[in-house]
């Protein structure tokens, strides 16, 4: 089991680190972004895995407390999958609209895409 | 109605929360009184938002939406992001990339099925949503552009179909 919990966590920060990797590699904000959310995403849900199989192991062991550590971990996890791709969104959408360009686009659709002020 | 589903809801949520505190069930008499008047406050104070923007909050009762819904999840969903980090992974070594941002109608209606298509979107291969205008059209960053004018499918697969059957 301990072994289980290690091969989780082991996932999880290879996924992460890669998140860190691609900041450094990728061109520009856009480009960036994709790494930082697809990354750090799939690897915080394998480290938070790792501390439901703990919870829940506890939880045959009978110790108290590990119930609420697992079902903790898994809320948090529901409000990581919710707010992570929003948040990148705000970016991604904030950047283009003060007129942050792509670097190395092949194609721009958002050329000529009028924003106007307060007419959501 | 509405402020009765907002209320339950956060009393469920409060209720996970607390697990473990007491001698009632899994839960202390005080936590289960807390619990009751803020999902009262959040009832009252945040009813009046659920189901704006064109979305039948009564269709979201129905249980077969939930059931597709976890099925997405675990499914189709967990797969294509597990693609979707090998991609970066990729990318992140070889340096091969092709960027641009390309525009795709999926047709949604709900202000739900767009917010859930478009959160999908980001966390699957190669695809981030850059901005949603007013007739739901998508402006997607696409780290590899194959198409300059792609139809919805050959940016997010079966996707579409997926969420117009749990939310619009």
């Amino acid at each position: 089991m301990v072994i289980f919990i290690y091969v989780l966590l082991g996932i999880g920060v290879l996924f992460n680190g890669l998140g860190s990797f691609a900041l450094l590699r990728f061109p520009d904000v856009f480009t960036r972004l994709h790494g930082a959310t697809k990354c750090t995403t799939f690897g915080s849900i394998f480290t938070i895995l790792a501390t439901v199989a703990y919870g829940f192991w506890g939880l045959a062991r009978g110790v108290q407390g590990d119930l609420t550590l697992a079902i903790h971990a898994l809320l948090a996890l529901v409000a990581l999958l919710l707010t992570n791709p929003t948040g990148a969104h705000a970016i991604a959408r904030g950047a283009r609209r003060s007129g942050v360009l792509p670097k190395r686009a092949v194609v721009d659709a958002y050329e000529g895409y009028k924003y106007e002020e307060g007419k959501e | 109605m509405r402020s009765v589903i907002t209320g339950v809801a956060a009393f469920i949520i409060y209720l996970l929360l607390t697990m473990e505190s007491g001698s009632i069930g899994l839960w202390s008499p005080e936590e289960l009184i807390t619990g009751a008047i803020l999902a009262l406050a959040v009832g009252l104070i945040g009813g009046r938002v659920l189901g704006k923007g064109g979305a039948d909050y009564k269709k979201l009762l129905n249980p077969r939406r939930w059931a597709t819904f976890l099925v997405y999840l675990v499914g189709p969903f967990f797969f294509a992001m597990f693609r979707a980090n090998l991609d970066v992974a990729y990318r992140v070594i070889t340096g091969k990339i092709k960027p641009g941002i390309v525009k795709i109608s999926p047709g949604l209606k709900s202000d739900l099925a767009v917010t859930l298509l478009g959160n999908s979107i980001t966390l699957t291969p190669g695809t981030l949503t850059v901005d949603i205008d007013k007739e739901n059209n998508f402006y997607i960053h696409w780290i590899n552009v194959r198409n300059p004018k792609p139809s919805p499918e050959e940016v997010c697969g079966r996707f579409p179909r997926w969420v117009r059957r749990i939310a619009d």
